[in-house]
């Protein structure tokens, strides 16, 4: 049938399955807006395309489908660059389409002229500049294919004006991917299978290493499955939470710089390390010379290129977790590994039972004090974004998630401002669930303007802001390690209360610890998005924290003698080596 | 560190050597150097890469060539037997009497002068790196005025046919790493 290009976008977007999208118009992206309303998929505005982007993304990452954002040429692409960075990182689904000049202006700096997939390059899966109208539909199926096959990640696809305007002929099924060099579905050799299995056997202390892969294939029960037959502790990455419940007696909890005492010496001590669709970041390695010496290490991943980029292993598996594990998990024998359990357990010390809820009331209000609330008054049922800093870790160590995909966080990029959009995007995917955003003065500050977005769309996410009046997790480097010079990280805030009620949305303050349930309780039971700002005592610092490069079980530990909230008991000096 | 040299087949579209050039800046691996030209198969390429790296490099090197959604086929040809030729056009003085003197050397080379003027020849080598970097080093005491070269070309020996298509990307182990 005859269609326009820009009909055509709506055309395939529909047979895609989207409902929504997320973007902002522009002179390049015109026709293609003006199509829009003929065909029933809802559009949100959003106040900059950083924010939209971040959108697609928490919508992608709430949902498992890929989010979509438009955006038109020159500064509305390139707005959309770092969205597509904190995707990419994050392996997130997302379709990014923009509006390119008139093709015979290409290359001519016309107005609102940008090369954008050569800007996106590096921060894109795979990238289309599309300048004929009959290459609309088979580039956006690619798009599409490609951003959720594998290893998904973001796709930009930039189509030029003339090619929205002209007629050509659509036929769907004639548009199918025609890929030849795209591998999403590769298997591992027998072998490989035999020699972790022989691994997997003769381990003592084993420990999996459960990353974002895990929630990425779906794979989340037979993860807890291989785990409870071998009786294997499971420590989870950043991205890898909600992967096995956090009430599980085998999730060890977080790893990493920022990971408890107990986990990071596991995976020290360990004997024989499982890695589950992660990466081995440096913010979980540490020094990579000095991880986990004794550990032989298989690495199940579906990216060849992740195999052996930071830490050798003895054996990859190369492919889909699911199909990986049931591949081995019914050659593998049970075990209970009951030592080794026992020795974690008493490494845990005493922690576990020492919850900073019972601690006595100083006066002072302290964002674990607010995260644990909001997860005691939600449940741990709300689904949780956050922005990047001190209150990103607090809510990875105190808001224990018993379900998958209820987290959603910029990990790998670690950007600032992510949260709220993110948190927008993921309320579009599921408007069942209690959606809130945690985030720092900061990083609240970065993408603010998105609550005018919220407020137009009258959806209801409730933001968090954990305000100490610092770049905190900056300030806290600068505490430790430059001599607490606190170059420019001081931050002087609006009045986030007014800042709320200007965009005819509800604000709260809290500054006292005896406020905070309350308040939690108001926004959840106050119609459309509540802000609360939590006055949160202003220099405290993330513990217990590995510097960078240092060794994962050299950690600076929470200081004890006037201590407000003791997370782990023991504070002997650490001894990695194996007794 | 050693050179590597891989053969990649990738599709013949706009961008594809961005594309391959821009994963090797972006993984700072150095590029000593990469030739592109078509092939027999209408739209596809051939690439040949060499790159200094070790063995995991060279992995890596491999497995992020394979994430390319454009590149269609990697061979590490590194330890095959393999023709591996460059070719340099190298531009030099012959003045006073010594151009029969270059004459001989180019003989003793087997490589082809391809251009004489009154004060100048143009000499064509083929041949591997080595070769022409010996030559290079002989000419230079007569005056070399300019040089191009093209960057290694390298194929398999024997008859065995490449198709464009592998059917498995192996996991990515080197051997050196399984003692």
């Amino acid at each position: 049938m005859k269609r326009t290009g820009a009909q055509v976008i709506w055309e395939c977007l529909v047979r895609e399955g989207v409902d929504v999208v997320f973007g902002y118009p522009g002179g390049t992206i015109l026709p293609a807006y003006d199509a829009m309303l003929d065909y029933p998929i809802h559009h949100v505005l959003v106040r900059h395309e950083q924010g939209g982007t971040h959108m697609a993304d928490g919508y992608a990452r709430a949902s498992g489908r890929v989010g979509v954002m438009f955006a038109t040429s020159g500064p509305g692409a390139t707005n959309t660059v770092t969205g597509l960075a904190t995707a990419m990182m994050d392996s997130s689904p997302v379709v990014c389409i923009t509006g390119q000049v008139t093709s015979s202006l290409i290359g001519l700096d016309a107005f609102q002229e940008t090369d954008i997939t050569g800007v996106t390059l590096p921060v894109t899966k795979h990238n289309y500049l599309v300048t004929r109208p009959e290459d609309i539909a088979r580039t956006i199926r690619e798009a599409f294919f490609i951003a959720r096959t594998g290893r998904p990640g973001p796709v930009l696809v930039d189509i030029t004006k003339d090619a929205q305007q002209k007629d050509t002929d659509f036929d769907w099924d004639a548009a199918a991917p025609g890929l030849p060099g795209y591998r999403p579905d590769l298997h591992a050799l027998p072998e490989e299978y035999e020699r972790a299995l022989a691994l997997i056997r003769s381990a003592k202390r084993p420990v999996i290493l459960a990353g974002r892969g895990v929630l990425q294939a779906g794979a989340m029960r037979a993860v807890q499955e291989f785990a409870e037959k071998t009786n294997t502790p499971v420590a989870m990455t950043l991205l890898g939470i909600g992967s096995l419940p956090a009430s599980h007696p085998l999730n060890l909890g977080m790893m990493g710089m920022h990971g408890e005492a107990w986990v990071n010496h596991a995976i020290q001590q360990a004997d024989l390390l499982l890695a589950f669709g992660m990466r081995f970041d440096d913010r979980v390695t540490g020094n990579v010379k000095t991880y986990a010496p004794h550990a032989r290490k298989i690495h199940i991943e579906i990216d060849p290129s992740e195999v052996n980029k930071i830490v050798k292993v003895d054996v990859a598996l190369i492919g889909d977790l699911c199909d990986v594990l049931q591949e081995l998990s019914p050659r593998i024998k049970a075990c209970d590994h009951a030592e080794w359990l026992a020795h974690i357990n008493e490494i845990k010390g005493d922690s576990a039972v020492r919850d900073i809820q019972n601690l006595p009331d100083t006066g002072h209000l302290y964002a674990a004090h607010v995260i644990n609330d909001l997860w005691r008054c939600t449940k741990g049922e709300a689904l949780i974004c956050t922005d990047v800093g001190q209150h990103q870790m607090w809510t990875a160590q105190y808001y224990k998630h018993d379900r998958p995909f209820n987290f959603i966080t910029s990990g790998g990029l670690g950007t600032m401002g992510f949260g709220l959009p993110a948190a927008i995007g993921a309320k579009f995917a599921r408007p069942d669930a209690e959606v809130w955003t945690i985030s720092g003065d900061g990083g609240f500050q970065m993408t603010q303007a998105e609550l005018a977005t919220a407020a137009q769309e009258g959806i209801k996410v409730n933001v968090a802001i954990i305000n100490n009046g610092y770049l905190g997790m900056v300030r806290q480097w600068q505490e430790f390690f430059y001599d607490k010079r606190y170059a420019a990280t001081p931050m002087k805030s609006p009045d986030f209360v007014k800042i709320a009620e200007a965009h005819g949305l509800t604000g709260i303050r809290v500054t006292q610890r005896s406020e905070v349930a309350d308040a939690i309780r108001t926004a959840q039971e106050t119609e459309g998005t509540v802000v609360i700002d939590f006055r949160v005592e202003k220099e405290d610092a993330v513990y217990p924290m590995v510097p960078a490069g240092a060794d994962l079980h050299n950690m600076i530990r929470r200081p004890l003698p006037q201590n407000v909230m003791v997370e782990s008991g023991a504070d002997a000096e650490w001894d990695i080596s194996v007794k | 560190m050693a050179p590597h040299t891989f053969v990649a087949y990738v599709e013949d579209k706009p961008g594809v050597l961005n594309r391959v050039a821009s994963l090797f800046r972006r993984r700072s691996f150095n590029i000593e150097s990469l030739t592109v030209g078509h092939t027999d198969q209408p739209g596809v390429s051939r690439m040949t890469i060499v790159v200094d790296t070790d063995e995991f490099g060279a992995r890596r090197v491999e497995a992020n060539l394979y994430k390319l959604v454009n590149v269609l086929r990697v061979d590490d040809v590194t330890s095959q037997p393999t023709v591996e030729r460059d070719l340099a056009l190298i531009k030099v003085t012959a003045r006073n009497g010594k151009r029969a003197e270059i004459m001989q050397l180019v003989d003793v080379y087997r490589a082809r002068i391809v251009d004489v003027t009154n004060d100048s020849l143009v000499v064509e080598i083929t041949g591997t790196e080595d070769k022409i970097e010996s030559l290079v080093d002989i000419l230079r005491p007569f005056g070399i005025i300019e040089m191009v070269r093209t960057g290694v070309v390298s194929m398999r020996r024997g008859a065995q046919a490449v198709s464009a298509n592998p059917p498995l990307v192996a996991a990515m182990i080197p051997e050196a790493a399984l003692n």
